[in-house]
């Protein structure tokens, strides 16, 4: 359709609906603001940290990130929530419950998506499919193929959700589990080149879905120093294109703030992990404006 | 009516089926730490408390009774603590290897530094179980030659540290920390037979660097938590009496 033409149906459109009171804010000039909270490794720590704890006393806990999120949600209802992996393994909560209380507190908290760590294996596959009645949100992970395994048909690759009439792409990537997961824990679970895979998806969810925004939730960890080489956030960030936030796991890495790198086509791509234990919470917002970007060098940003 | 109901449902999906052309403008970034100036919800934090209490409740029951503290710095190369995970291994898991293999446990081989925990004196708790060993790691039965059970004594020799054994073996090392004897079970360790030796998975899997258990006859996994054996032994124990003995010794001249 030409822009002119697009242009002048909606706003006879909104006009239209006006008249029938129900006023269509996305298609006014103003700015959209979509935020994005996320956390990771939250590993089965439910209460907060005690008073005697050496590095984290009186930190985290489910109850108080339920607090920060709804009063997040409060300011801006188009507030997604997302964790990336490792949900399980940490504390006797997983041990007696199995990933039970997490996965429905998840729910409670209205988490959008979440992807699948290396830890939730750790019941094996069949421990982590039994919990799935007690998730009220979906999983996503492009680089697994579960297509031999009870998982099967139940992890998307990606999922798009709309936002105040924004689109957004979310796609999940998870670690490789030879080596680091027992066999007979994941099963006929098949890793794929996080790399190839990413290339994939950001194609699929910007050219072909038309996504306005690109996230990964990523599981394969932040970056190795000692293996420089090893696919990881930072790798991946500059060996694709069209990802606009990785948020991360694994490594445990407790950015300060989130990291801004080049991808390959020289565009900035953020990259945030708020460590472990549910001691942080990550928040990105993105502010959106109708039309071409004016400036050519992209989106200011501010961390 | 419904017509214009119909029109209007038209406009929006005649709207969202065409892309809408914005950009990314702005992106601010930031994490918020959570920490006790943020009110816990109440609705949460009710739905938690009666899985707390279960596991507390779960995790103090009493379990048994630890007449002295046991920890696992007691000892030079055999200590209360060790000797007592090594002999509950082999006492819980022998009964499920026999029954599926028909085969006894020849030897449990742990680790030291697997030994996360002391046992204090008083009550045992499930908690002091989880404490002594919080990992999920499980009993596994190596079938491997007695050749390699001799490089596991030269590793145990070389290591110098009370990395637990159980009482089938008997190992004194030299004043050089030299093995002057080796025996299993009162006989020595015949290089060619096979031995039933069980330890856990990370050390199979070349934890702690002892890669004497690769390569193999033939590989049994028990899915049984080495915790859960601790858990399992304390139950049947009213009092605990682990005692350091002479099983790995060096021998003072």
């Amino acid at each position: 359709m030409k822009r002119r033409q697009f242009i002048q149906q909606s706003t006879a459109a909104t006009a239209l609906l006006g008249l029938g009171g129900l006023g269509l804010q996305s298609f006014g000039p103003e700015t959209k603001k979509i935020t994005i909270l996320h956390t990771n490794d939250v590993h089965s720590h439910i209460d907060p940290f005690g008073p005697d704890h050496e590095r984290n006393a009186n930190k985290g806990g489910v109850a108080r990130r339920a607090t920060l999120v709804e009063s997040i949600r409060k300011e801006n209802p188009n507030t997604l929530l997302l964790d990336a992996g490792d949900i399980f393994q940490g504390t006797p909560y997983f041990n007696y419950y199995g990933g039970e209380l997490e996965f429905k507190l998840m729910s409670m908290l209205d988490y959008d998506l979440a992807t699948i760590g290396n830890h939730d294996f750790d019941n094996g596959i069949d421990g982590l499919y039994a919990q799935l009645p007690h998730a009220k949100f979906e999983f996503v992970s492009a680089n697994y193929d579960f297509s031999n395994t009870v998982m099967d048909t139940h992890v998307k690759p990606y999922k798009i959700l709309v936002k105040d009439g924004i689109k957004i792409g979310v796609f999940g990537l998870g670690v490789q589990l030879e080596g680091l997961v027992d066999k007979n824990m994941y099963k006929e679970t098949v890793y794929q080149n996080p790399i190839e895979v990413a290339q994939d998806m950001s194609r699929i969810l910007r050219e072909e879905q038309k996504c306005d925004l690109v996230i990964c939730l990523s599981h394969i960890g932040y970056y190795y120093r000692n293996r420089p080489e090893r696919v990881s956030d930072l790798n991946l960030a500059r060996a694709t294109k069209d990802i606009d936030l990785i948020i991360g796991g694994h490594t445990h890495t407790f950015l300060p703030k989130p990291t801004i790198e080049k991808n390959s086509a020289g565009k900035n791509v953020l990259i945030n992990q708020v460590g472990a234990y549910g001691l942080y919470l990550g928040k990105i917002d993105f502010y959106f404006e109708p039309g071409e970007p004016v400036k050519s060098d992209g989106a200011s940003i501010i961390v | 009516m419904i017509i214009k109901h119909l029109f209007k449902l038209f406009i929006l999906l005649f709207i969202f089926s065409c892309h809408n052309e914005t950009h990314i403008s702005k992106i601010e970034g930031k994490r918020i730490e959570i920490n006790a100036d943020i009110a816990s919800d109440t609705a949460i934090e009710n739905f938690i408390k009666p899985y707390r209490e279960n596991v507390n409740k779960n995790l103090d029951s009493i379990i048994s009774y630890a007449p002295e503290t046991y920890s696992k710095t007691d000892g030079e190369l055999n200590t209360a603590i060790g000797n007592l995970m090594a002999d509950a291994v082999f006492e819980e898991s022998n009964p499920v290897f026999k029954q599926r293999t028909g085969k006894n446990i020849d030897l449990v081989l742990l680790n030291h530094g697997g030994i996360r925990s002391i046992i204090s004196k008083g009550n045992v708790t499930t908690r002091t179980a989880f404490e002594v060993m919080p990992f999920e790691n499980s009993v596994v039965v190596v079938a491997m030659k007695g050749e390699q059970v001799l490089d596991m004594m030269q590793y145990l020799a070389q290591a110098k540290r009370a990395h637990p054994v159980s009482n089938h073996l008997q190992l004194e090392l030299g004043k050089d920390f030299e093995i002057s004897s080796a025996t299993l079970n009162g006989k020595p360790i015949d290089k060619d037979a096979i031995y039933h030796v069980a330890t856990n998975d990370y050390l199979y899997n070349g934890g702690d660097r002892m890669t004497f258990f690769h390569p193999n006859d033939s590989l049994y996994v028990l899915d049984y938590k080495i915790r859960n054996v601790l858990i399992d032994y304390f139950k049947k124990k009213d009092t605990i009496n682990p005692k350091r003995d002479n099983r790995f010794i060096k021998l003072e001249d």
